[in-house]
């Protein structure tokens, strides 16, 4: 009995999430916003897959994202590619620069990874600044939705975030079923201790190219969805201060839990939909007027979450909570 | 006119100059983070926006506190420096112990919350900073034109260097610094006052970057978003290097300065990317970088 109630325990929590998922729109809350959503908590689930399950910090993953937008536009708005064609294609070419990179970086360990994943992406970045068929600074505008496999109907607001959700939610569970494997298992030794990993006859270096091309892919996955959601692929997706914003999303929600970064993905694109808002609240709130500025200030709130949440709140919102439970149940804190 | 590889040689001369002060910059900048990653075993990643800091504090003192360039060349580091030692004072302490990443991660924060700081405050347009009045001019070498200032940056970056070289290599001083980066606990034992040495150095290194960035304030625009993409660069140029050596990233930096002046007279469209090339080919041919040392 106990051992049934574990196992249906997570599938009723994902049944619940999902239903609590297709209710939203209907309830009021708009649909693009929570694409967005999806889209990023998508990219941060990838993110995850490496720093948390992997232990590689890359600090480039939005060359991932950013071409996969960009091909998945070009697909869509200059060769009239059908959107699941378009994609395919994102996914394909985000999988292939993440082999090329994560081929290179894993040449190096821990902080030089980091730096070479982040320059390599930087390399990336300026390539698709000069190249024509990103068009620069104007970037990929006005990509058409298209019919998905011919028949629905995609430019329909509510037909998308369904579409949507069965893409992330489906990649999501895969992420599960990934790290729930053998493979994931080895994943995981390789993180905790990798040259145990290799005197066990691993070859370590394999696994996590492996790990570094799934995770690339499905960002990759996130970036063509978000073309497709928003209809615009531009150069903030692939600049590395969306490399910062997917890292900060997996740390806010907690790295290395499953529902982390579809949480922290909620919190970091709410507080960028809303920060605006909140300034204008505080300002009232305080009559200090700087704060009416806030909006503007993206950036340096994000900086401010980043020193919070590294100094203070390292387990990110999930795992305290997980670890909370724990302590409540009265058994080790982890 | 002498012409080399289809090139006028002045062209060719200028460009090569640029290098080497973007070159100095780049040995400066990688001087400091390995010096920190050496103690510390933390990547500075608010580098670039220390050395931003400098050079706008350069700018705001002659805008608003009527101090030239001069006073503030020493005072924009002193200050950076100040701030830095609190900053490791307080916070990076703290992280002592962890997973290095999150030194990181910590800086990288910092680097945001300073880039947005100063945004809020003076806006992203570039401002103008003149060049000193003793380094104007130029002086003409026949062969080319040597723009005064630029000499300058060159020759101040390469006695910081070389002082910074021979403090560390060659002195009683560097002798405790180097025995605190082999081995922190076993110097401690011995009764060297590591932490200490750990604040002292980070301020240094930080310093390092404002100096560059206060070098940098007549040559370039300065603005606060200068240091973002020159720190992936100087990254890169670290993984090149190796931060094994000191000597080591201050030969690679100018090297690259170089390298990239040369990319812009050959081949324009590539000198944003020459240095990323360069550092997957090295990467293939030798992981641990041409100075390092495979840790």
């Amino acid at each position: 009995m106990r051992a049934r109630s574990k196992l249906l325990l997570p599938a009723l929590r994902v049944g619940v999430a999902l239903a609590i998922a297709a209710a939203l729109p209907l309830v009021g809350a708009y649909p693009v916003f929570l694409m967005d959503v999806l889209c990023f908590g998508l990219f941060a689930a990838a993110f995850n897959l490496l720093l948390g399950y992997s232990g590689l910090l890359s600090f480039g993953h939005a060359a991932f994202f950013g071409a996969a937008a960009y091909a998945c536009g070009v697909a869509l708005r200059d060769w009239g590619w059908p959107p699941e064609a378009g994609l395919l294609l994102g996914v394909l070419c985000a999988a292939g620069l993440g082999a090329l990179i994560g081929a290179l970086g894993i040449r190096r360990k821990g902080i030089y990874f980091a730096m070479i994943t982040l320059a390599l992406a930087q390399m990336l970045y300026f390539v698709f600044l000069q190249a024509p068929f990103t068009h620069g600074e104007d970037g990929l505008q006005e990509i058409p939705r298209g019919r998905l496999l011919g028949v629905l109907p995609l430019a329909d607001d509510l037909v998308l975030y369904y579409v949507v959700l069965a893409i992330v939610a489906g990649a999501w569970i895969s992420m599960g079923r990934v790290i729930g494997s053998p493979f994931g298992q080895v994943l995981l030794a390789i993180r905790d201790n990798e040259p145990r990993a290799i005197s066990l006859g691993y070859a370590t270096d394999r696994f996590k190219l492996l790990a570094f091309v799934l995770s690339a892919a499905l960002a990759g996955l996130a970036g063509a969805l978000k073309a497709l959601v928003l209809g615009f692929a531009s150069l903030t997706d692939a600049h590395w201060s969306m490399s910062g914003l997917v890292i900060l999303m997996v740390l806010v929600g907690g790295v290395g839990t499953r529902w982390g970064p579809l949480v922290g993905a909620l919190v970091i694109v709410g507080l960028e939909h809303k920060i605006g808002e909140i300034g204008a609240v505080l300002a009232n709130f305080t009559g200090i007027s700087w704060f009416s500025t806030l909006g503007e200030a993206v950036t340096m709130v994000t900086g401010l979450i980043f020193i919070v949440c590294v100094m203070a709140f390292r387990r990110g919102i999930v795992g305290e909570c997980i670890d909370w439970w724990h302590r409540r149940r009265g058994g080790l804190s982890v | 006119m002498t012409v080399i590889l289809g090139k006028p040689l002045p062209v060719l001369m200028a460009q090569l100059l640029l290098g080497l002060v973007n070159g100095s910059f780049y040995a400066l900048l990688s001087l400091g983070l390995a010096v920190i990653f050496g103690l510390l075993n933390v990547i500075n990643f608010s580098h670039g926006a220390l050395y931003m800091m400098g050079a706008m504090l350069a700018w705001i003192g002659a805008e608003y506190l009527g101090l030239g360039y001069w006073p503030m060349l020493v005072l924009a580091p002193l200050a950076v420096g100040i701030l830095g030692m609190a900053f490791e004072r307080l916070l990076l302490r703290r992280l002592q112990g962890l997973d290095h990443l999150y030194g990181l991660l910590l800086t990288f924060g910092a680097t945001l919350l300073i880039q947005g700081l100063f945004r809020s405050f003076f806006g992203v347009s570039g401002q103008p900073y003149p060049v000193p009045e003793l380094l104007r001019g130029s002086v003409n070498l026949g062969f080319m034109v040597l723009p005064l200032y630029r000499a300058w940056v060159v020759l101040v970056s390469l006695v910081v260097c070389l002082l910074t070289w021979f403090v560390i290599e060659r002195t009683p001083l560097g002798a405790r610094l180097r025995a605190g980066t082999e081995n922190a606990a076993l110097a401690q034992a011995f009764g060297i006052n590591v932490p200490l040495m750990i604040t002292l150095t980070y301020g240094f290194g930080v310093a390092l970057a404002a100096l560059a960035g206060v070098l940098a304030a007549p040559v370039l625009q300065v603005q606060p978003l200068m240091g973002s993409d020159l720190i992936i660069v100087v990254f890169a140029v670290v993984v090149i290097g190796g931060m094994g050596s000191i000597a080591g990233s201050i030969v690679t930096g100018l090297l690259l300065g170089v390298v990239e002046g040369l990319a812009r007279v050959f081949y324009p469209p590539g000198s944003a990317t020459v240095v990323f090339v360069v550092m997957a080919i090295v990467l293939l041919v030798r992981p641990a970088g041409l100075f390092g040392r495979e840790a």
